[in-house]
């Protein structure tokens, strides 16, 4: 099999969907985690409607780490996204900045979330002492799972995958597009998790 | 996404990012100072769904570029959603379901079952 094989639309769209391949596979698989995330969000109103008791995340959890947890995703996506821009302007000491501080950002709040575990264990709140807290646990864990996935992504494209901008800009740009179709995703989730866990009013207690 | 390259509709695309950021941080302060008005559960859950659909829709229209984007995107984020709402309706109309439930929002009154006809239709099986 010879090593020269080229894979057809990783730089120009297809003519047949009007978009580069890596897009509409990203797509897709953003779809398949609406379903995840979708699963686990019905989880919730089905355990918390069928309770007869539900705490009030607000007197149990930390909501201005939260808001401040919030606010350094939102800052991340932006960086994101200007990262992106900076490569189109072809400017690309700015796209390391941007992506380097959406990578302090993943950093910054991992470090919120474990100081904010850390907290509960501390306090004797695990997984096992409500059905509330074993819902906050899973969804938050495994959005922040989602978060590490795609700080190794973002500092693969920062560090060794950035060598690509010298030999094929457009491609790598589009994999930065990709790369932030993902974390705006993530985002996204967290924008919604928020109020649900932390904010939402309990019932019966 | 719009492929204008041009530095100038470039600089008016990132002045528009920092523009979605601002609306997104006022989001969440509306967000967390909404939970602080004791609004009922309903109300309460409503508003906060509200506000986090508005900002989602930011991120999702301007950051992900959903606001231009092609019909194979929208079809597939339709499918999506279909399935998405099949899922949380599925688990309503189990949850509405339930007999005899006497709390919760989708409590179903009790259908009132004689002792000794239960107990007849349990020795029938």
């Amino acid at each position: 099999m010879s090593a020269d094989i080229v894979i057809p639309y990783n730089d120009t769209d297809r003519p047949d969907t009007g978009l580069y391949n890596a897009k509409l596979g990203v797509w897709l698989f953003l779809a398949s985690e609406v379903m995840l995330f979708g699963a686990l969000f019905s989880t919730y109103i089905l355990l918390r409607v069928g309770a007869v008791k539900w705490e009030h995340g607000a007197d149990i959890l930390n909501i201005p780490l939260a808001t401040l947890n919030t606010m350094v995703l939102i800052g991340s996506s932006v960086t994101m996204v200007l990262s992106w821009a900076a490569l189109k302007a072809k400017n690309f000491p700015r796209y390391r900045l941007c992506m380097g501080l959406t990578f302090l950002a993943g950093i910054g709040f991992l470090i919120i979330k474990t100081i904010e575990y850390k907290a509960k264990f501390e306090h004797g709140l695990s997984p096992a002492t409500s059905t509330f807290m074993a819902i906050y646990f899973t969804m938050t864990g495994l959005h922040a799972l989602h978060v590490i996935g795609g700080m190794i992504v973002n500092g693969y494209l920062l560090g060794p995958g950035a060598k690509m901008w010298h030999t094929e800009p457009r491609r790598f740009t589009n994999r930065i597009e990709v790369a932030g179709l993902y974390w705006h995703f993530v985002d996204l989730v967290w924008i919604f998790l928020f109020p649900t866990l932390y904010l939402l009013p309990g019932k019966g207690m | 996404m719009s492929a204008d390259h041009h530095p100038e509709a470039i600089k008016k695309q990132v002045s528009l990012y920092w523009k979605v950021f601002g609306a997104l941080t006022i989001g969440t302060i509306i967000t967390v100072a909404i939970a602080n008005v004791h609004l009922g559960i309903l109300l309460g859950i409503a508003v906060a769904l509200v506000v986090a659909l508005v900002k989602g829709s930011l991120v999702a229209g301007y950051f992900m570029h959903l606001f231009h984007e092609v019909k194979w995107i929208y079809g597939v984020l339709l499918l999506t959603a279909v399935f998405f709402v099949v899922l949380i309706a599925l688990v309503m109309w189990t949850t509405a379901d339930q007999q005899g439930r006497h709390s919760g929002t989708f409590a179903v009154p009790q259908r009132h079952v004689e002792p000794h006809h239960a107990t007849e239709a349990a020795e029938a099986h």
